[in-house]
């Protein structure tokens, strides 16, 4: 069975509006990807790469200058299907404190659920369950303000899951929070997407946040760069080098290693993969 | 500290206070202003008083935090009480250099007027320290709502009030980083004339409003991902309802305010 | 030698006497000798950055003593604006604080504040702009219309120019990406190197404070947890890992195949590091 497409873009180009003095320079060019339902997709780039302005066109936040973004077949330019294609595509950004809305936890959570005229009932059980599903229900009444980084996203994807949607594009939405609350947001958003099926678009620029997904993007200079899974991709150490990426350094480990002679497979990505290739070479295993 | 300010702030808890329908709260709190306004003698005050003193203990809101509240308005407070005190005609306290300016009218005018303005903010902020913004702006637009008939934005005012109560705290959180910044940098605003000080705020207050633009701007964006589109077919997750405990505290307070005004008149 | 800063038993407690009290820092101890860089670690509630900004007299101890040049800092408050200068304090993204219509003059309004003649200020905020990379022709533009990594640049300049005895940075690469963080440390290590002062390094991490400092102190809790050489610290990387601070990915490397029973010190944080321990084990163990 092949799988079903979640989102498509085709030849999409995208234009900032030109500041004065400036030539307009595409921040996306004639850029075809599609993301398959219930994928987790990491894109990388570094800032200016264009994965952020991607990311804004798979909800109708950013239309194309030249091109088309399709979610699941709608035409994110159709003005009538607007409200069905952003509660498909839920977006989570980059500042936890700028997307929380109300003073309390569950009020925040119901927003959008209240928006699209969800009866009163069902939205009391989407609030609960979508709490559950970021493991914050003990959190519902309190205040936004006084949680962490970290809780505060998770608030912030519960209130994406309330709308029940296909997919969730996450646009550099780890940035801004330590180490604790980063890992909070990607067990989180890994659980959601093996449980629930939810389609995952993770937006970063951090190399170990793409190995739970199953396939990488990386962008570069409005393009697509690299396409592929994260084995493949972090095995080209040298040409991540080159567009400003670093590997994992378990992968820069292996490649110096094997400079020096030894044989060590390049995608043994994790720490425990890695360690195991490394105890073979040594004749330990 | 400016966190230290406790605008706007909300203490959770379940107590039949809490429980209350917002719009109970904002009319009794109507009546209850009312009624205060109308109190003009020791009974009446004694009865506001205890009134609020019972509120407060059913509240189970720390006296502490309220006082805490009263804080910003200690100079107001201070300033009516003089007035009062050395303006109102009447039979001098006694004979002797300044006591001869202060009258007995004087004393009791200063003390009733104290206590009418501390009263009113203690019942005030009652009321916000126990509903917490949305449904306090929830209960507004709901009481409000027949003005949309003369096509006034209720809904878009409830939330514009909502929002800018959620970020209240963000924003003083802001204020304090950025002036420790400039602190950092040697920025003095201790010191100096008015005008200098005046200047001094220049480096606060620029960030800050930057800061706030980037904010709405974000925000926007954030509610339009997640379908908001105005007032149109919205529901609630709380739906409001009056139940028998509205009743009753709506019938307690349009008694109370009834009585102060019947003792008024009776001149009691 | 004398320690440049010292701070012996400081409690700091927020909102004393309201349901949100809270100790934000607790008998804590720190040692600073002259020239030296020194890395700061612990996740956000450490109390790390309440730390730091007693360290400049931002904040006053509840309790216990902040020594500047073996002076009470607080000996005299009217001095405390001094302090400020000598101990110069970074921000967490501190691109937010910048406020003039140029970015030279965003940059001259610390050493403004303190009272320096014109042509010293051109001195000092020509010689900050160099030190963080920031080119010539940028200084009269507005702070606003450069990128976010160029505002942050700006910002550290704007520290920099008040030509401290102490810098201290507080999270200087948080939310940018590999190549503006590599930057923005490898100017903080050029100035370092060249100017010979006190650098304070605050980072939740590891790998960014591993490589770059001479000493670490490891905050848990609002108190001293561990403090020592990279080395010393990342021997004691399970306890670490424990504490949920995120140990560098080479670390963990060597932690695994020193549970598969490899011969291996696990206090390696470089990628060079453990090749070459590697490379020796597999030459020892080719010569046995």
């Amino acid at each position: 069975m092949t799988m079903a497409t979640m989102i498509e873009t085709k030849d999409l180009t995208f234009y900032y509006p030109a500041e004065e003095g400036r030539a307009a320079t595409p921040a996306l060019r004639e850029v075809t990807v599609s993301v398959e339902k219930g994928s987790f997709v990491a894109v990388l780039g570094h800032n200016g790469s264009g994965k952020s302005t991607l990311a804004k066109h798979m909800n109708a936040v950013l239309l194309p200058s030249n091109g088309k973004v399709y979610v699941e077949g709608c035409d994110t330019c159709d003005e009538k299907l607007l409200l069905e294609i952003r509660r498909r595509v839920g977006m989570v950004f980059q500042n936890p404190d700028n997307q929380i809305v109300a003073n309390v936890v569950e009020e925040d959570v119901a927003f959008a659920p209240e928006n699209l005229g969800v009866p009163t009932a069902e939205i009391r059980r989407r609030v609960d369950e979508a709490l559950a599903a970021v493991g914050m229900s003990e959190y519902a009444v309190h205040a936004p303000h006084l949680l962490s980084g970290g809780q505060k996203q998770r608030i912030a994807i519960a209130g994406v899951i309330a709308m029940e949607p296909e997919c969730i594009v996450l646009d550099e939405a780890t940035a801004m929070l330590d180490p604790v609350g980063r890992r909070e947001v990607l067990s989180t958003i890994g659980k959601l997407n093996r449980e629930l099926g939810i389609t995952v678009v993770l937006i970063t620029h951090h190399m170990n946040e793409a190995q739970q997904a199953d396939r990488v993007i990386v962008m570069n200079d409005g393009c697509v760069a690299m396409d592929g899974t994260p084995r493949e991709i972090f095995a080209r150490v040298e040409e991540l080098r080159q567009l400003g990426l670093a590997a994992p350094h378990t992968v820069e480990l292996m490649e110096e290693l094997n400079r020096e002679g030894m044989a060590l497979p390049l995608d043994a990505i994790t720490v425990e993969e890695c360690a195991d290739a490394i105890c073979r070479e040594l004749g330990m295993a | 500290m400016l966190k230290d300010i406790t605008l706007g702030q909300y203490f959770p808890g379940n107590t039949i206070v809490h429980r209350l329908d917002p719009r109970t709260k904002l009319l009794a709190v109507m009546l209850y202003i009312v009624a205060l306004f109308n109190a003009k003698s020791v009974l009446t005050y004694g009865i506001m008083a205890f009134v609020l003193a019972l509120s407060i203990k059913v509240s189970g809101v720390k006296l502490k935090a309220l006082t805490r509240g009263l804080k910003p308005v200690y100079i107001i407070v201070a300033f009516t009480a003089i007035m009062n005190l050395f303006f109102t005609d009447g039979t001098p306290l006694a004979d002797v250099w300044l006591l001869r300016s202060i009258t007995f009218e004087g004393l009791r005018q200063a003390i009733y007027m104290v206590l009418r303005i501390v009263m009113l903010i203690m019942g005030t902020f009652l009321v916000t320290y126990t509903t917490s913004p949305i449904s306090l702006t929830d209960g507004l637009e709901s009481l409000l709502a027949p003005l949309k008939k003369l096509h006034l934005p209720v809904h878009e005012l409830a939330m514009m009030m909502s929002i800018a109560l959620r970020f209240i705290p963000t924003l003083i959180e802001e204020t304090d980083k950025i002036m420790s910044a400039q602190k950092a940098r040697g920025a003095d605003f201790e010191t100096g004339s008015i005008f200098q000080r005046a200047k001094a705020l220049v480096p606060i207050l620029v960030p800050l409003f930057i800061s706030a633009f980037r904010r709405a701007d974000e925000l926007a964006t954030a509610m339009e991902c997640r379908c908001y589109h105005g007032g149109d077919g919205r529901t609630a997750l709380h739906v409001l309802h009056y139940h028998k405990r509205d009743i009753l505290v709506l019938i307690g307070f349009v008694l109370l305010a009834a009585g102060i005004i019947t003792l008024k008149i009776l001149g009691l | 030698m004398e320690p440049i800063l010292r701070v012996e038993n400081l409690t700091h407690t927020y909102s004393a006497g309201t349901p949100f009290e809270r100790s934000a820092v607790q008998e804590m101890e720190l040692t600073v000798m002259p020239g030296e860089f020194l890395g700061i670690i612990g996740h956000t509630g450490s109390g790390k950055s309440t730390l730091i900004q007693h360290l400049n007299g931002l904040l006053k101890p509840t309790e216990g003593t902040v020594y500047l040049d073996g002076q009470d800092i607080w000996a005299d408050a009217k001095n405390i604006r001094q302090v400020r200068f000598q101990v110069g304090l970074v921000f967490q993204y501190p691109e937010y604080q910048l406020f003039e219509d140029t970015v030279y003059k965003d940059i001259a309004f610390g050493p403004k504040n303190m009272g320096l003649d014109k042509d010293e200020i051109d001195r000092r905020v020509r010689q900050a702009a160099a030190f963080v990379g920031l080119r010539e022709e940028l200084l009269e533009k507005s702070p606003f219309e450069l990128s976010g990594g160029q505002k942050r640049r700006v910002a550290i300049a704007g520290v920099i120019a008040m030509e401290p005895k102490v810098l201290i940075l507080d999270e200087p690469t948080a939310g940018l990406d590999p190549r503006g963080r590599e930057n923005i440390l490898r100017q903080i290590r050029q100035y370092h190197k060249e100017k010979g002062n006190t650098v304070i390094l605050v980072s939740h991490s590891m790998e960014e404070i591993a490589q770059n400092v001479d000493r670490i102190v490891v905050l848990k809790g609002a108190r001293n947890y561990m403090e020592g050489t990279p080395r010393q610290v990342f021997s004691r990387a399970e306890e670490l890992e424990a504490i949920g601070l995120d140990v560098p990915q080479v670390t963990r490397i060597a932690m695994a195949l020193r549970r598969r029973g490899v011969d291996i010190d696990t206090a390696v944080y470089t990628v060079e590091e453990l090749k070459e321990a590697l490379l020796r084990l597999k030459g020892g163990g080719a010569d046995a």
